[in-house]
């Protein structure tokens, strides 16, 4: 089983000290959710995950089946099984979804003889996943997240989430920005995807989303720190009381 | 140009940059004069009309300084250049006939291959000369026209009198100026009233000699309620040594008359591409220029349109890649002399490796010309820090009711643009490319297939290819 090891992780933004030891492990087939307050450091994780340029390991190390995964590009590490939602999801003018699916689906799906999926088996495997996610045909022919409403950007990172079939999903924020029956169905998406091929890290400050996809894992994030960890009452908890408490409890650890 | 072999890339010296044998070349033919000129008509056994044309364009030429705005044109000595090269006895109208080192060359840049496939007549010069023509039967048939400026001159001396010059006078501009006294082919092409020809022509420009000059001269004329689609296309051999091409377009769109008119620049880095294009659309006419620009060291091209009947359209859609040491100052005119006229400009420009992109373009709409619509619309988009872009966006509205709509743009890749791609496993390299490809869609999406496919190809190459 596939293992996504969080040990122990620095991370900076423009020297500014953000992440401060985070240690976490996602198995493949389980779902953490990572919550806290804002500033607490959760998109820092996603994109230090990811390997965004602007933001540096300083310590730790992040490992992929027990390999390190901190020197490699993006790319790299997409092709090794990570994936990202993006809370923000940016629009690449002129490039329609189709032909930017086409490019991601053969980056990571062609195989140790360099052999890529034919056109065939990619417009195959993209029909049966725009069907499963409810996705219009329509969609394939605009331009990658132009002019998407919330909903539609949430729903496209969902659909390349479904073709791409990554070991580990980080999704970050996925709910923001979302009313109640678009999160419905990003949610259920969601929910359709995982199964015991997929280790998933939802990031979320609200716990509504929980309510869909359901966590075997709940994670408190602080001040770059896990400062609690536990089951879904955890989630609860936190819905109810909000983030007030955690500032206390910091105290008396620290 | 300096230091020209610094730019010498190994992808473009492979697929175009190679040289053939230069056993035409005349000595006595190198520099500019008198003599020069008159040899040349001499060698093309010109009427006494055509030599006085050209006698008193080389006057006006030597007359008038070189252009001190735009690119710097001072490095180019004229008494350097060869002015005229006739590497075959005559223009062949099959590919057999044509010598074969000059037809081995086309077929390694795919032009018969192209004629085969989707072109309705092809033109194929080579230095001076026009090695090959064909156009097909059942456009002969209904009277269309598609031969060189040169053979023109012979065959049509009426046509050619009654246009040549007309819409591009020689006293224009120096290098037309100079384009007029040394010119040499180019298409001419006729399109009688109502004839809709549905594929494109192309005419493919092919520069082999060290310190060569290439004058195209190309006329185009639609009579009223006829279509033509024209392309050219163009590639030079590498060399340190410049080589000049100055060309000057004319094209007539009578009433109704349709002309698409596209452009694939692929010249080397050595050489400098110094054009005049224009065209007069009269009622109810469209004309449409389409640039794209990936090739020569120094460009300064802006092609124009004159409205001059009323409900004419005119659009000029622009890309220009400036990758290291070149510089690209490109753009369009366009004038409106009429009512319920419109335009439209799309400029694209990349930048990449210090290469320096300028458009410099010009609205005007004349005082008196009713319900003018025109839309201008720049952008740039910056690759790297050591790269360049300027924009002089010129604008003469003297109708009080026109609608005009400027917008103007420069933009850098973003790192969040390659991350997002990046992470869904595609490579810097790749991605680069697709936000590139996607930046000048607006304009590739209006070429045919095969060359909207080939001009990306271009600029991935350009983008990719060994620096220094």
């Amino acid at each position: 089983m596939a293992r996504l090891e969080i040990r122990d992780l620095h991370a900076s933004v423009e020297g500014r000290e953000i992440l401060n030891g985070v240690n976490l492990i996602v198995n493949q087939g389980e779902i953490h959710a990572l919550m806290g307050p804002n500033g607490s450091g959760k998109s820092t994780l996603a994109n230090t995950l990811l390997g965004h340029p602007k933001y540096k390991v300083t310590g730790g190390d992040i490992l992929v089946d027990g390999e390190s995964i901190v020197g490699l590009t993006p790319d790299k590490r997409a092709k090794k099984g990570l994936f990202l939602a993006f809370q923000y999801p940016v629009s690449v003018p002129g490039v329609t979804m189709f032909s930017f699916l086409r490019a991601a689906y053969n980056a990571v799906h062609t195989d140790e003889k360099n052999q890529a999926p034919t056109l065939f088996e990619f417009r195959e495997e993209m029909n049966e996943k725009m069907k499963l996610l409810g996705v219009d045909e329509s969609f394939m022919h605009r331009y990658l997240n132009e002019g998407f409403s919330g909903g539609e950007k949430k729903r496209a990172e969902i659909l390349q989430l479904a073709l791409l079939k990554p070991k580990f999903a980080v999704l970050d924020e996925t709910d923001s920005g979302l009313d109640i029956d678009a999160l419905r169905v990003v949610a259920e998406g969601v929910s359709k995807i995982a199964g015991s091929d997929l280790g998933v890290l939802v990031i979320t400050h609200y716990q509504r989303i929980l309510k869909y996809i359901k966590p075997t894992f709940v994670h408190v994030l602080y001040e770059g720190r896990i400062t609690a960890s536990g089951g879904e009452e955890l989630s609860l908890k936190l819905e109810e009381k909000g983030y007030g408490w955690l500032k206390e409890q910091a105290g008396v650890v620290s | 140009m300096t230091a020209a072999s610094e730019i010498v890339t190994d992808d473009y010296k492979t697929k175009y940059g190679f040289a053939d044998s230069t056993g035409y070349l005349d000595n006595r033919r190198r520099g500019l004069s008198e003599d020069v000129v008159k040899e040349i008509s001499r060698i093309r056994d010109e009427p006494g009309w055509m030599e006085e044309f050209r006698l008193r364009a080389l006057k006006n030429f030597m007359d008038r300084p070189v252009p001190t705005w735009g690119v710097d044109l001072s490095p180019i000595q004229f008494q350097d250049y060869y002015y005229y090269a006739q590497p075959a006895k005559e223009t062949a109208k099959r590919w057999e006939d044509v010598p074969p080192e000059i037809r081995n060359t086309f077929e390694k840049l795919g032009i018969p291959e192209a004629e085969r496939k989707f072109l309705a007549g092809v033109g194929a010069i080579y230095e001076s000369q026009e090695v090959y023509n064909s156009l097909q039967k059942d456009l002969q048939k209904q009277g269309v026209i598609f031969t060189s400026v040169g053979n023109a001159v012979k065959e049509y001396p009426d046509l050619i009198r009654k246009y040549l010059g007309t819409i591009v006078p020689p006293s224009d501009n120096k290098f037309a100026a100079l384009n007029s006294a040394v010119w040499s082919d180019g298409p001419f092409i006729y399109v009688p009233e109502g004839v809709k020809i549905a594929m494109p022509l192309q005419s493919y420009f092919r520069i082999n000699a060290q310190g060569m000059g290439q004058f195209e001269r190309t006329l185009i004329v639609a009579e009223p309620n006829s279509e033509v689609h024209y392309i050219e296309g163009c590639t030079a051999a590498m060399y340190q040594k410049s080589m000049l091409h100055a060309a000057v377009v004319e094209l007539v769109a009578k009433k109704g008359a349709k002309i698409r008119y596209i452009t694939i620049q692929n010249w080397s880095k050595n050489v400098y591409n110094l054009v005049t294009k224009r065209a007069h659309a009269y009622e109810d006419a469209s004309v449409t220029w389409l640039n794209g620009e990936v090739g020569s060291g120094r460009n300064m091209k802006y092609p124009s349109i004159y409205l001059l009947g009323r409900g004419a359209k005119a659009e000029i859609l622009s890309m220009a890649y400036a990758g290291a040491n070149q510089i690209q100052d490109t753009g369009g005119k366009i004038v409106h002399l009429a009512s319920d006229t419109s335009s439209k400009i799309i400029s694209k420009s990349v930048s990449k490796d210090g290469g320096q992109a300028i458009y410099r373009g010009l609205l005007h709409i004349a005082r008196g010309a009713h319900n003018v619509k025109s839309t201008v619309r720049c952008d740039a988009l910056l690759l790297d820090e050591q790269s360049k872009t300027s924009t002089f966006p010129y604008m003469e509205v003297m109708a009080e009711d026109a609608t005009v709509t400027h917008e103007a743009s420069v933009g850098k890749v973003g790192e969040d643009q390659l991350f997002y791609l990046m992470a869904r496993g595609i490579n810097e390299r790749d991605a680069l490319s697709m936000i590139v490809n996607g930046f000048v869609e607006p304009f590739t999406k209006e070429l045919p297939m095969t060359y909207a496919i080939e001009l990306n190809r271009l600029m991935a190459l350009e983008m990719t290819g060994a620096v220094g």
